[in-house]
C-alpha cells in the first residue's frame, strides 16, 4: 500500500543552518515570522509545526556565542497565539521535562490543546547540565544517567493527570451541575515525583496531546518505542534512515505497539531550484553562507575539544589531535568519540585539497534533498515507501520564508503521486498522523 | 487634577459569580475553548477598556458540582486572544510561588512580543497547601513568605527583561555578528530563595517591562505594592485607609479599585455592586475623586454584564468626562495608560 508522507515545518533557530546575512531574512522573534511559516505550512498541508526550545544561551570558550542566531521567544505562548491564526496545522512545543514539574506540563499543554480544537504536541527533551541548571531553582542536580527515568515518570504522570477526568463534566445547566464531584482527583507517588489533588482541565479534544521525542541513544530510542508517538531522528540519508527506522520499529512489539502508533520524522534540509544543475549550485552557496571563516573554526572546536582560535579557516586542519569531554563549548551536543571523525576530515581534505573551511563546509553541513521539484519528490517519496522515514521535519534555511519554495513546486508534485493530502480530512493532529484517538 | 480613569475587566470562568455559566444565554463548553473569554474581551476592547485581567491558580478551583471547576492556563488564554484583538491589554494571573521565574519572565516577554506591546502579569502568590501538594516540590509557606519571595521573582523578571540591551541584534554580516554580546548581560542574580545566572533566552520585550500588577488580596501583599505598575485594590469597605496604605508603601503604582459588579438580569447576590449603571458611575466618579486611578470591574456574567459595561457605563462614564476618547489605534500598554517604558539598567555597561 502506498504510504502517505507527513511533513511538519520547522521554525529555523540559533545554529549555523540558519542564514540570517541573507537579504530575506527577517526576524527571528516578531509573531509575524512565526505567522508567515505557520501559513507557508498550513497552505501545504503539513501535520504540524514545530519549535525548539532555549533555556540558556550558548556559549563558546566562557562567551556568548554571537555568529549565529541567538534569543528565541517560549513556545507555548507563541503557539497558543498561532492557534488563533492557523485552523488545521498541528502545533508542536518542545518542553524540558527536567525543569518543568507534571502538574503545569500537563496544564499548559491541554490548554493548548482545547483552545486549538485538538492540535496540540509535546516535544519532550531531557537536561541534566549544570549548566543549562544555572537559570532554574534546583540547579544541575540530574544525574545523566536519570534524565530519561525523570522524563518517562513525568509523562507518566502527565498522561495520567490527562486521563483524570473521565465522564466527570455534565454541563448541566438547567440542574445546576457542572461537573461531578471529585473531578480530576489524582495521586502519584515515584522516584521523582510525590503528588495528590486534582487536575483542573477535563480531557482535550485529543485526550491526549500528541507525544515527540528527539533523542538518539539506545535509552532514547526504547523512551520513544514505550511512550511516543513521532520520533524526530536525525537520520535523514537514505541507509541510515532505514537503519533507524528499521531499529526503531522493531522494539515496539515489547511494549505492545504497532508499527503504525510511532511516526518517524527525520530532520530534513531541501534545497529546490528549476532544474537540478541550479539547485546544486544553491546548495554549495547556502552552505558556503551557513558556514563562514569564524564559524568553521567554532565548529572545528566542538570536534576537537580544543580553542582553536589562533587557526586560519582558509588554511590547513589543526594539526593537534582531539580532546574528548572538554566544554570548550556550552549548551550544544559535543562528540563522545572524536578521533575517528578528525580522522576522517583530515582523510577528506588531503585528498581533495581542502581547507579548514572548506572540510567543514563539505564534511559538515549535509543538505538532505537537493534538485529539482520533481526530483526531491521522487526522492521523498522513496524514502518514505521504502521506510527510511514516515515523513520529515524539514528545517528550512531562511527565516520566515525558507519553505515558500517547497510548497509551492514541491507539494503540489507529492498530491498528484497522490502522497500528500490536498486538504486536511480532519481537525485534530492525531487524525493528520493517522493515530488513534 | 485627576488622571484619566484607567478601565478593565477580569476573566474568570464564565464570570466573577458562581451561576454565571448556568442560563441560556451561555455555552458553559465556551469556557472551555477559550471562546467566551474572547468574545468578552474583544466586546471589551470596541467600547475602549484598557485591559483584561486573566485569573489563574495552580490548583483546580472549588470542587462543588454547582461550580465551574475548570480553568484553562491564564497564560495560554491570553495569548490565544492576543492576535485576535489589536489595542487591548493582556494581563494573565502567574502564581510565581512554585513556577520557575525563569520560565515566568519568558513566558510574559513573549506575551508582549505576540500583542505588540499589551503585555502584563499579574504576579500572584499561593499559600495553599493544594497548590504545594500539586506541584509536589516544597510546603506550603505563610503569605509573608510567599510575598517576600514574590519581590526577588519580579525582581529578577525585571533583570533579566533587561538582560539585552534593546539594540543587542546587530546582524553584522561583515564580521559574522548577529548579535553584539557585550550589550548581552548575566544578570548572576542571587537571593535567599533561587539564583539565576542569566541573560534570558528571549530579547529584551517591546514595551521594555511587561506590566507587573499585584493584586492587594491579602496584609502581606501590601509588601509587593511598591514593586508594581498596577495595584488592585479589592472591595470597597475601608477604602480610604487602604488607600492610605498602599500611597504610603509607595507613591508609584497606579492603584485601580477591583469591584464585582452585575448591571444585568442575571445572578447578582454576594456580588460588591448590583443596580444601575448611572448608580455605578456616580460611585466611580467618587472613587476617582478620591485618590484612585481606576477601576478593574469583575463582571458577574462575561456574557450578560460586559455588553452593559461596553455599551452603557463605559460611554457614560466618557460624557462625564472621567475617560478620554476612545484609543483608536494600536499602542503599546504602556503608551496607553500613560507609563514610561523603562530604560535599560545595564545599557551600556559593557561597552
Amino acid at each position: 500500500m502506498t504510504k502517505q508522507i507527513h511533513l511538519a515545518a520547522h521554525f529555523p533557530g540559533v545554529n549555523n543552518t540558519t542564514v540570517w546575512s541573507d537579504p530575506e531574512s527577517r526576524s527571528q522573534i516578531d509573531f509575524a515570522s512565526f505567522r508567515h511559516l505557520a501559513d507557508t505550512a498550513e497552505r501545504g498541508t503539513f501535520d504540524f509545526f514545530f519549535l525548539a526550545e532555549g533555556l540558556r544561551l550558548r556559549e563558546v570558550k566562557g562567551r556568548i556565542h554571537d555568529l549565529d542566531v541567538v534569543g528565541r521567544p517560549e513556545s507555548l505562548t507563541v503557539l497558543s497565539a498561532l492557534a488563533a491564526v492557523t485552523t488545521h496545522l498541528g502545533l508542536a512545543a518542545t518542553v524540558n521535562s527536567t525543569f518543568n514539574e507534571p502538574y503545569e506540563l500537563a496544564k499548559r499543554l491541554a490548554t493548548l490543546d482545547h483552545l486549538s480544537g485538538g492540535r496540540a504536541a509535546w516535544n519532550v527533551v531531557t537536561s541534566w547540565d549544570a549548566f543549562t541548571g544555572e537559570n532554574f531553582r534546583r540547579g544541575g542536580y540530574l544525574d545523566k544517567a536519570d534524565r530519561y527515568v525523570r522524563a518517562q515518570e513525568a509523562l507518566r504522570v502527565v498522561r495520567k493527570l490527562w486521563d483524570s477526568w473521565s465522564s466527570e463534566l455534565v454541563l448541566d445547566q438547567d440542574g445546576g451541575v457542572f461537573a461531578r464531584e471529585g473531578a480530576g482527583a489524582f495521586a502519584d507517588e515515584g522516584a521523582h515525583f510525590n503528588i495528590r489533588g486534582r487536575f483542573g482541565l477535563p480531557p482535550s479534544p485529543q485526550g491526549h496531546p500528541v507525544v515527540i521525542q528527539a533523542g538518539d541513544s539506545d535509552q532514547g530510542r526504547d523512551f520513544a518505542a514505550e511512550g511516543a508517538d513521532v520520533i524526530f531522528s536525525r537520520h535523514g540519508s537514505f541507509e541510515a534512515g532505514q537503519a533507524f527506522y528499521k531499529d526503531v520499529k522493531a522494539r515496539l512489539p515489547q511494549y505492545g505497539r504497532s508499527e503504525d502508533s510511532l511516526k518517524i520524522m527525520p530532520a530534513v534540509t531541501v534545497v529546490v531550484a528549476d532544474n537540478d544543475r541550479e539547485a546544486a549550485d544553491k546548495a554549495q552557496y547556502i552552505r558556503e553562507q551557513q558556514v563562514s571563516g569564524p564559524t568553521a573554526i567554532v565548529l572545528a572546536e566542538l570536534l576537537w575539544g580544543r580553542d582553536l582560535s589562533s587557526y586560519d579557516p582558509d588554511g590547513p586542519l589543526p594539526a593537534e589531535d582531539p580532546v574528548v569531554g572538554s566544554a570548550v563549548t556550552q549548551g550544544r551536543v559535543g562528540y563522545n568519540d572524536p578521533a575517528p571523525i578528525v580522522a576522517e576530515w583530515r582523510a577528506q581534505a588531503e585528498a581533495h585539497g581542502w581547507s579548514l573551511r572548506q572540510t567543514v563546509i563539505n564534511q559538515q553541513n549535509r543538505q538532505t534533498f537537493i534538485g529539482s521539484p520533481s526530483t526531491v519528490a521522487a526522492a521523498m517519496n522513496r524514502h518514505v515507501q521504502e521506510d527510511a522515514a514516515d515523513g520529515f521535519v524539514l528545517v528550512p534555511h531562511l527565516t520566515p520564508g525558507g519553505l515558500d519554495d517547497f510548497v509551492d513546486s514541491v507539494v503540489p508534485l507529492l498530491r498528484d503521486r497522490g502522497v500528500l493530502r490536498s486538504e486536511y480530512t480532519g481537525t485534530t493532529l492525531r487524525h493528520h498522523l493517522g493515530l488513534d484517538a | 487634577m485627576s488622571r484619566r480613569l484607567i478601565t478593565a475587566i477580569e476573566i474568570d470562568g464564565a464570570g466573577s459569580h458562581p451561576d454565571a455559566w448556568r442560563g441560556a444565554a451561555v455555552d458553559p463548553s465556551a469556557i472551555l475553548t477559550g471562546e467566551l473569554a474572547r468574545h468578552a474581551v474583544q466586546r471589551a476592547e470596541a467600547a475602549g477598556i484598557d485591559f483584561a485581567t486573566f485569573v489563574d491558580t495552580l490548583e483546580a478551583p472549588a470542587d462543588e458540582p454547582s461550580r465551574v471547576s475548570v480553568r484553562l492556563d491564564a497564560l495560554g488564554l491570553a495569548a490565544r486572544i492576543a492576535p485576535s484583538t489589536d489595542r487591548i491589554g493582556l494581563i494573565p494571573t502567574l502564581t510565581v510561588t512554585h513556577t520557575e521565574p525563569f520560565h515566568v519572565q519568558a513566558s510574559v516577554a513573549t506575551l508582549d512580543y505576540v500583542s505588540g506591546g499589551r503585555a502584563g502579569w499579574l504576579a500572584e502568590v499561593s499559600t495553599s497547601a493544594e497548590a504545594a501538594a500539586v506541584i509536589g516540590r516544597r510546603e506550603p509557606a505563610e503569605a509573608a513568605d510567599t510575598w517576600r519571595e514574590a519581590r526577588y521573582v519580579v525582581d529578577v523578571s525585571r533583570r533579566l527583561w533587561d538582560s539585552w540591551e534593546d539594540d543587542a541584534i546587530i546582524r553584522d554580516a561583515p564580521s559574522g555578528r548577529f548579535i553584539d554580546r557585550d550589550r548581552i548581560h548575566y544578570v548572576d542574580y542571587s537571593s535567599p530563595a533561587f539564583s539565576i545566572k542569566g541573560p534570558s533566552i528571549v530579547p529584551r520585550p517591546p514595551q521594555g517591562h511587561p506590566l507587573t500588577v499585584v493584586r492587594l488580596s491579602s496584609p502581606e501583599a501590601l509588601q509587593a505594592a511598591a514593586d508594581a505598575d498596577l495595584v488592585l485594590l479589592p472591595g470597597t469597605t475601608d477604602l480610604e485607609d487602604r488607600l492610605a496604605a498602599v500611597r504610603a508603601a509607595s507613591l508609584n503604582p497606579r492603584v485601580l479599585l477591583s469591584v464585582s459588579v452585575a448591571l444585568s438580569d442575571g445572578p447578582a447576590d454576594g456580588v460588591d455592586y448590583a443596580g444601575g449603571v448611572e448608580e455605578l458611575a456616580d460611585l466611580i466618579e467618587g472613587w476617582n475623586a478620591a485618590g484612585l486611578d481606576g477601576i478593574h470591574l469583575r463582571p458577574a456574567s462575561l456574557e450578560l454584564d460586559v455588553p452593559v459595561i461596553a455599551e452603557r457605563l463605559v460611554p457614560l462614564l466618557r460624557e462625564r468626562r472621567l475617560l478620554g476618547p476612545s484609543a483608536g489605534r494600536a499602542t503599546s500598554l504602556r503608551n496607553r495608560l500613560g507609563l514610561r517604558r523603562p530604560a535599560n539598567r545595564y545599557a551600556g555597561s559593557g561597552r
